[in-house]
């Protein structure tokens, strides 16, 4: 042994940072990133406990009075209640329109058996409330909660949406950039008439034929927005498969399955970790159109674009809370992750030689 | 003194920023002098922080992250070029000092002509018209010898070939007249017949004009031949300046000894290379015995290349093919333990011909046989065992390592492929083992490719090929991108690799001296074919073809003493 054993001056520690933990450290030194960072994971927290039902799954629950002002407003919210709003107690109904004697009205019998019943059964007397913290819907369900669980489904449909959309994308692409010649001409052939169609009008005739709820919504997203990707990963692996460490990773004699994923893969995954956050902003924006055209979640579901749907009307009348909820909740949401996003391409971006 | 002096570089210290917050000394208080109408060259390896001075002077490092003492002192003509205004830097940018790059590709804009990139610096500085500018230029490139000059102005760079883009940056920086003209590193990206011609045309210049040269190079072996002064760099730090005489007839630091000394020389061939610690450590270097070269008639031929041929298809117009030969003919006979060294400049397929023997490129036409078996024609399923016993290293070593695998990753993924190694603890302990061969520490194993330098990654590099065992390593510009010391380093590790393992080695390179150095038998190639090929000695010391004498007579020698030569 004569070779001389040259020794870098960084070579004595013993552990080292792989390029991930490189780019976590430049994600840390970054102070919006951390942030925006901070206010996602939280988002993610409350998509997580809106699935389990553990935040907002009272949602559905109408606890006080329609169109209950936020408590923060005080009388001044309670002053564009219309007077002759419809009466939730519903015990002393003021005028009947038509009045029967019992033995002429049709239903005479089943009422008086049921009036003697009636007794038998506890009514629960729930008071509903006159104010909530951050006012109440039409049908008097609670803003944070319904504001909560829309937040939720959102982020569920946006990122299972963009996973969805990347897998389509990233797999068509590395086949097609990696192959290249005919399979390229063909994938590249479809995705050029798949793109051709306008984004929107796509989207919602997809929506159009496969009816309302959360999965055919991410069905939808997925099918559609995977072109980007599949450009974008298509290019890369076009770009790297000629790379000299595939080729030496060729002429050890790795298979093409191997160079495609194992070597090629994880030298895109940076890129393709801010294309799946850039997605997941987009779709968020996207369900919320389609919930607001009507092609967005089912009846019995909550998402931010369907209480955006119920804005317009609300808003004629006065009544602004859920609008500011939604708005609040939403533009927080996409700044904090597209700020990420943002971050994330500076930090994961390899600045290696 | 001073007064002779065009630039005064005064205690020069620059640091630089790191993003992780820790200052770097790229400099470390350097001092030295430009005198009118001389050529001073500025040499080191890398890291040593020439091109930093050259920034410097220019005042073109970025402010961002660069730290200038306030006590430096760079005064040309007595003025100090630290303190100046930004447009007042901007009159002396190009008209007072111009500067030649590395890479004429990048350093020339492709969306513009070349004649209007020189007429405008001739507008912007000479306040010439717009039709007098364009006179100008034609006269400019006529002075540095581009053919059909007036033609070529209204060219866009994509259009003229690398020695003639160096050519039209030279025109454009001595469009002005400069006082002092910077060239870092102007030949480093060229052929060597063309290095020749560029370097002639720079002293050729400089005397015609009175120009001052601040010549930056690797080279110690350019430099000789046409410097006046030099100021020998590393780490940041001046280790000895002198005249050329000074220099290459008695260098003083031990440092210069070793530059001098680690190139391969075409006149001896010594058993190892010295490499710079030779120098540093007591003792001093001795000169070890020299190797003997050449192929012996009792040689096992372990491969037998036959007629290789080699042809890319492009399309051109609807239905028309253009063919391009990248490799015509080709026949050679590689022994065990032996080493054929392929040179030739670029475009001459021998890379090419490295390519398609590990079938990366599918070869178009005759056979390869090796140990008697046709690797060219076998199917696919056939050649996967092959692979393992054919190697190949490539140039770049910053481009031929996963960037997102261990060293460990990558030096038991051969093994797992090839089914070498029972289990992976047992590949685990064969990839230290051969770490420690190739001169790495132990450690290396947790690390990733970025964490090292190129030296150190060619040699894992080298530790990847080594893990399957080949018998052939093809070498395809391996230590072309290294420093000289660093090269001298990778030379003698491949030498003692074959001694002990009896490799044999396809060498293919452009650098002639050290395809001396490495070979046994040497093949020049050129435009796709094969123009000689004969015993290292032989081909050197007696060429049989013009092209190769042409390609011999343009090695930089060194410094010539001319008592030598005359004795």
């Amino acid at each position: 042994m004569t070779a001389t054993v040259q020794t870098a001056p960084g070579m004595a520690a013993p552990v080292s940072k792989s390029l991930w933990a490189l780019g976590w450290q430049r994600l840390k030194r970054n102070k919006v990133g951390f942030i925006s960072l901070w206010v996602v994971s939280v988002y993610l927290l409350i998509a997580l406990g809106g699935w389990f039902n553990v935040v907002g799954g009272n949602w559905l629950n109408e606890i006080a009075v329609p169109y209950a002002p936020p408590s923060w407003v005080g009388a001044s919210g309670a002053d564009v209640m219309p007077a002759d709003a419809y009466d939730a107690s519903g015990v002393e109904s003021s005028a009947p329109i038509v009045t029967l004697a019992r033995q002429e009205d049709p239903i005479g019998k089943e009422l008086t058996e049921a009036e003697k019943d009636a007794g038998r059964y506890k009514v629960e007397e729930v008071k509903k409330r006159e104010s909530l913290p951050f006012g109440a819907d039409l049908r008097g369900r609670d803003v944070l909660q319904k504001t909560l669980k829309g937040t939720s489904t959102s982020i569920f449909v946006g990122i299972f949406g963009a996973v969805l959309a990347l897998l389509i994308g990233t797999t068509l692409g590395a086949v097609s950039g990696y192959f290249g010649g005919k399979i390229d001409d063909l994938l590249t052939w479809f995705y050029s008439v798949f793109t051709s169609v306008p984004d929107m009008l796509l989207l919602l005739s997809f929506a159009a034929v496969s009816g309302r709820g959360i999965t055919t919504i991410i069905m939808v997203m997925a099918l559609t927005s995977w072109t980007g990707t599949y450009r974008l990963v298509r290019a890369e692996y076009l770009k790297l498969k000629s790379r000299e460490y595939v080729q030496a990773a060729s002429a050890i004699g790795a298979s093409h399955s191997r160079r495609m994923f194992v070597h090629i893969l994880p030298n895109i995954s940076h890129l393709l970790l801010v294309q799946f956050s850039l997605m997941t902003v987009a779709l968020i924006k996207y369900e919320a159109i389609l919930s607001f055209l009507g092609f967005g979640v089912g009846v019995r579901q909550v998402s931010l674009g369907s209480m955006l749907a119920e804005a317009p009307s609300e808003l004629v009348q006065g009544y602004w809370w859920q609008m500011l909820a939604v708005t609040i909740a939403m533009s927080i949401l996409v700044t904090a992750f597209s700020l990420l996003v943002d971050a994330l391409r500076d930090a994961l971006d390899p600045k290696v030689k | 003194m001073t007064q002779d002096n065009l630039l005064s570089i005064r205690n020069l210290k620059v640091n630089f920023r790191l993003e992780s917050g820790e200052r770097f000394e790229a400099l470390k208080g350097i001092s030295f002098d430009i005198p009118k109408h001389r050529t001073v060259a500025l040499v080191g390896e890398s890291g040593s922080g020439k091109s930093v001075t050259s920034m410097a002077i220019m005042q073109l490092l970025p402010s961002n992250n660069t730290e200038v003492d306030p006590a430096s002192e760079i005064l040309f003509n007595g003025k100090n070029l630290l303190t100046l205004t930004g447009s007042e830097l901007r009159a002396m940018r190009g008209k007072d000092v111009a500067m030649i790059f590395q890479e004429p590709m990048s350093s020339l804009n492709p969306v513009f002509t070349v004649g209007d990139q020189i007429a405008e610096t001739l507008m912007l500085h000479a306040g010439l018209g717009r039709s007098a500018a364009k006179k100008r230029v034609v006269e400019l490139l006529t002075e540095v010898g581009l053919p059909d000059p007036a033609k070529k102005a209204g060219a866009y760079p994509h259009q003229l070939s690398g020695g003639q883009q160096q050519r039209v940056m030279i025109a454009m920086a001595i469009a002005c007249e400069p006082k002092l003209l910077i060239a870092d590193e102007p030949t480093t990206a060229l052929d060597v017949t063309i290095q020749k011609q560029i370097l002639e045309l720079i002293a050729k210049l400089q005397k015609k004009h009175g120009m001052s040269v601040l010549f930056i190079t690797h080279d110690l072996g350019v430099v000789g031949e046409f410097a006046d002064d030099v100021v020998v760099m590393r780490h940041g730090v001046i280790r000895e300046t002198g005249t050329v005489k000074q220099i290459f007839d008695a260098p003083k630091d031990a440092y210069t000894k070793a530059l001098l000394n680690c190139r391969p020389h075409l006149d001896r061939r010594p058993m190892r290379l010295a490499v710079i610690d030779d120098f540093l450590r007591e003792g001093g270097y001795v000169e070890p015995a020299e190797r003997q070269r050449g192929y012996l008639p009792d040689d096992e031929i372990i491969l037998d290349v036959q007629g290789l041929g080699k042809s890319f298809e492009s399309r051109e117009g609807l239905f028309g093919k253009h063919v391009f030969h990248a490799v015509k003919d080709v026949s050679f006979k590689l022994a065990r333990g032996k080493t054929l060294g392929i040179v030739g400049e670029s475009g001459s397929g021998k890379t090419t011909v490295g390519l398609t023997l590990v079938r990366l490129h599918e070869a178009t036409a005759g056979k390869a046989l090796f140990h008697g078996k046709d690797i060219l024609s076998m199917s696919p399923r056939e050649f996967q065992d092959y692979k393992r016993r054919i190697q190949i290293i490539f140039q770049n070593p910053y481009a031929s390592l996963n960037p997102r695998f261990t060293v460990g990753q990558i030096l038991t993924e051969p093994m797992m492929l090839h089914d070498i190694g029972t289990n992976q603890h047992e590949r685990l302990q064969m990839a230290r083992e051969l770490l420690e061969r190739v001169g790495l520490p132990e450690n290396a194993m947790f690390k990733y490719p970025h964490e090292f330098s190129g030296g150190q990654r060619q040699r894992i590099a080298i530790a990847r090929c080594l893990t399957m065992k080949p018998e052939l390593l093809i070498c395809d510009e391996s230590v072309s991108a290294l420093d000289v010391s660093v090269q001298a380093q990778v030379l003698n590790l491949l030498q003692d690799l074959q001694d002990e393992y009896q490799l044999s080695y396809l060498f293919i390179s452009h650098d002639l001296a050290v395809v001396k150095h490495i070979s046994d038998q040497v093949m020049v190639m050129n435009k796709g074919e094969v123009v000689e090929q004969a015993d290292a000695d032989d081909i050197y010391l007696r060429p049989k073809q013009d092209y190769t004498r042409r390609l011999l007579s343009s090695i930089p020698q060194g410094w010539v003493n001319e008592a030598i030569v005359a004795a």
